[in-house]
């Protein structure tokens, strides 16, 4: 553009120049942009549209009901239990994939012998699809009949001579503490079974979460780390004042990518609990997809659908408003 | 040059959503590859029948085959396309389905159980009335009254059963009961006394499973039956039932105790891996349809030498049925082809073709005993002459939306044992009676 500036005489000419080139990149992204604007963002109105609707069975209905399906789901004990899900599994999934995931990377990244067999191990889980780790998994946390006939980790367990350590793994019932609210229809507290759940979910995913750490720690300037060496820094305090605020940035990246991967956590669940004990290992997906396909109640199907894209939205909402805050400052 | 960062901002976007478009679209790949739906009808001798099942493994679908085979003959020219979606109990299959319907691309007929779960489609607007067909063919002649009048809804009948299978079965492990000196159960009370023996042996009493989310629900269904009875069992489904009632705490109780002499992993197994149980000799005995009788075959395990039936405890003389039909979409692209079809689905041989493979009896009452194995006669027997009730579970006595209720309320009671809570929550469901 430049070029084109010193080369024309006309201004006139220049705005032509200039528009034919909009009109060329607009003529480019246009088949992808309407797309979009009406199989994600018309179908995400649609849906808002519907969960305000009464449409319970096969034929559609649009009375509006305003926030009624809203009120519905909310005050129903199963999809109380699902946030309660929702938020340990989240809670859980990430703390231990960020930890794990920094801690091979630490480890990955100390000049070790055979660096590259061992990412590659750690990765390899996030090639499968939760489909088959959850299918996997469930034959691995299925208890048998313990501590007597066990199966699974309790055989192992029991074989290898820890059989003080076999458990219910999935099919625990209890809530810990399982406090009770008054108007909370749900026992509140840590599910156990959603326990073996996160353990598989972390094992996928904490591999990816090395990754990104490592490129991280390979970005870091070995010559400030000096710097701090030579003024008296044990390496403990590089790691605390230095390493670490400087992977901040891959936090942030790998909250959200974990975060929304956890929040609409749904193929995991099914093969390997299916939601079970009762609801104890159910989340709002699993619900959705139950009370709109098994029980034709469409309009609160959508409630849920638009309750899980608000939570989704609230996570990384704020992640793109920065990211174009700092891209606009550069 | 703002407004360029800001196209490519954009056009990063649209590329973005684009990506997320096609991975939100991945289970689109599970949808039956069927041909698209011609409108109009193909000239007569020609032309082709879609049909929409979930019989896709082992004997469902070899009987499935065997009734296309005789289609075929009495109709060379007709191509017949069969969407399945595999899946037990359809419930992937009911997704595709209800995605196609919704998108006004009916399958000719599809597979539906018959009774209450199809008045979703009836209510929809999306089936034809059958009754005159019915008429037409015979079929109210060679059905049992009770049976059509079960499956009427609206005074009409709308769909065609093929097979009929009973839920209230007590299987149990022959060899188990003799070394112990036990008879199967005939009352609840019985069922407590031997479950004692069997528990103080170290036996697991009962086998109950969870994965597919039937079990506990399939359980109850048949407890239940035993403690209301087949007359007052079956208005516990009826529009405006009183789950008020003491007896539903009763059965919830029993239940309860039931659920106390099973196995402690249930939710880590489904209805087969439970059975699995009683083969090996790990656990006596399980309360689960006769498709159990299917999977113990499968196994190569002999019925009266490794395994035994009964009735469930408390509900003898009471033949709790469910069965799989075949119904005319409205709109059918092919209603010549479809009628066709239909008739073979209700007619003698066509039932006769399909019941022995699947392992299930056929609804018409003039079938050829010599066809089925000991269990299956002996079924036919029942079904013959004994009351007969729906199932809730498999669709028979009530809508999908109720089922829905009513199963998770049981899939929490078998994690929390909680008799207040289900009994709550079963009076909760029953507003989704309709």
């Amino acid at each position: 553009m430049r070029q084109a500036k010193t080369l024309s005489a006309h201004p006139a000419r220049r705005v032509r120049w200039m528009h034919r080139d909009r009109a060329i990149a607009l003529a480019m992204i246009a088949p992808s942009a309407l797309a979009i604007a009406v199989f994600v963002y018309g179908f995400i109105g649609w849906t808002a549209y519907i969960s305000m609707t009464d449409w319970r069975g096969l034929t559609m209905s649009t009375s509006f009901v305003g926030f009624d399906n809203y009120l519905t789901i909310f005050n129903t004990g199963r999809f109380q239990t699902n946030i309660r899900n929702l938020i340990v599994f989240t809670a859980f999934f990430l703390a231990s994939c960020l930890v794990i995931g920094l801690l091979l990377a630490v480890l990955v990244d100390s000049r070790i012998r055979a660096e590259g067999f061992f990412r590659s191990v750690y990765i390899f889980p996030m090639a499968l699809s939760f489909i088959v780790t959850g299918v996997v998994w469930q034959w691995l946390f299925a208890p048998g009949n313990w501590p007597n006939d066990p199966t699974g980790i309790n055989l192992l367990f029991k074989q290898s001579g820890l059989g003080f350590l076999q458990a219910a793994w999935t099919t625990d019932t209890n809530v810990v503490p399982g406090w009770r609210i008054e108007g909370v229809r749900t026992r509140i507290g840590i599910p156990m079974a959603m326990i073996p759940v996160v353990v598989a979910a972390v094992w996928q995913m904490s591999g990816f979460v090395m990754a990104m750490y490592l490129a991280g720690l390979r970005g870091i300037p070995e010559e400030i780390k000096e710097a701090a060496r030579v003024d008296g820094a044990t390496e403990w305090q590089v790691f605390r004042t230095i390493t670490l605020p400087m992977l901040q940035p891959i936090t942030l990246s790998a909250v959200i990518i974990l975060g929304h991967i956890s929040l609409k956590i749904f193929d995991l669940i099914v093969t390997m609990t299916g939601g079970a004990p009762g609801n104890n290992t159910e989340v709002p997906g699993l619900y959705m997809y139950e009370i709109t396909f098994k029980a034709n109640k469409f309009a609160e199907g959508a409630a849920v659908a638009m309750v899980m894209l608000v939570v989704v939205a609230l996570l990384v909402a704020p992640y793109l408003i920065y990211n174009r805050r700092t891209e606009v400052e550069r | 040059m703002f407004t360029t960062k800001w196209l490519k901002l954009f056009g990063i976007f649209s590329i973005l959503a684009l990506v997320l478009a096609a991975c939100g679209g991945a289970p689109a790949t599970t949808q039956p590859t069927a041909a698209p739906s011609q409108p109009t009808t193909a000239p007569a001798g020609g032309g082709k029948l879609e049909i929409f099942s979930w019989w896709t493994n082992g004997g469902e679908a070899d009987g499935l085959n065997a009734m296309f085979d005789i289609y075929k003959q009495q109709n060379p020219n007709i191509d017949i396309v069969n969407a399945t979606v595999a899946g037990g109990a359809g419930t992937n299959a009911k997704t595709v389905l209800k995605t196609r319907l919704q998108g006004g691309q009916p399958p000719d007929s599809w597979q539906v159980h018959a009774g209450k779960e199809l008045t979703s489609y009836v209510d929809a607007g999306q089936m034809e009335p059958l009754t005159q067909f019915f008429k037409e063919q015979g079929f109210d002649k060679v059905m049992p009254p009770k049976l059509l009048e079960q499956i009427t809804y609206n005074g009409e009948i709308w769909s065609v059963p093929v097979n009929i299978h009973r839920s209230n079965v007590l299987w149990y492990n022959i060899k188990i009961f003799q070394e112990n000196g036990l008879t199967p159960p005939k009352t609840i009370d019985d069922f407590f006394t031997v479950a004692e023996t069997l528990q103080a042996k170290g036996i697991i009493p009962l086998a109950v499973g969870g994965k597919d989310k039937f079990e506990t629900p399939h359980l109850f269904e048949s407890v239940l039956l035993a403690v209301f009875g087949p007359e007052d069992y079956a208005k516990l489904f009826q529009p405006g039932a009183d789950w008020n009632d003491p007896r539903v705490r009763q059965a919830a109780e029993i239940a309860r105790r039931m659920l106390e002499y099973s196995n402690s992993d249930r939710s880590s197994l489904g209805w087969a891996d439970a059975a699995q149980l009683v083969l090996d000799g790990k656990a006596a005995m399980t309360i689960m349809g006769d498709w159990a009788h299917g999977y113990f075959i499968s196994k190569g395990a002999k019925v009266g030498v490794d395994y035994g039936y009964a009735a469930a405890p408390g509900t003898e003389g009471v033949f709790m049925w469910l069965s799989d039909s075949f119904g005319l979409a409205k709109g059918a692209p092919n209603p010549a082809q479809a009628k066709a079809w239909l008739a073979l689905c209700g007619s003698r041989e066509g039932q006769d073709a399909f019941n022995p493979k699947k392992g299930s009896i056929p609804a018409r009452t003039d079938a050829d005993v010599s066809l089925y194995d000991e269990y299956l006669q002996y079924s036919i027997k029942a079904f013959g002459s004994e009351q007969l009730a729906p199932s809730v579970v498999h669709g028979a006595a009530a809508p999908e939306a109720y089922m829905t209720e009513y199963g998770n309320a049981l899939n929490v009671f078998a994690s929390d044992l909680d008799v207040d809570a289900v009994v709550e929550a079963l009076q909760d469901a029953a507003k989704d009676l309709k």
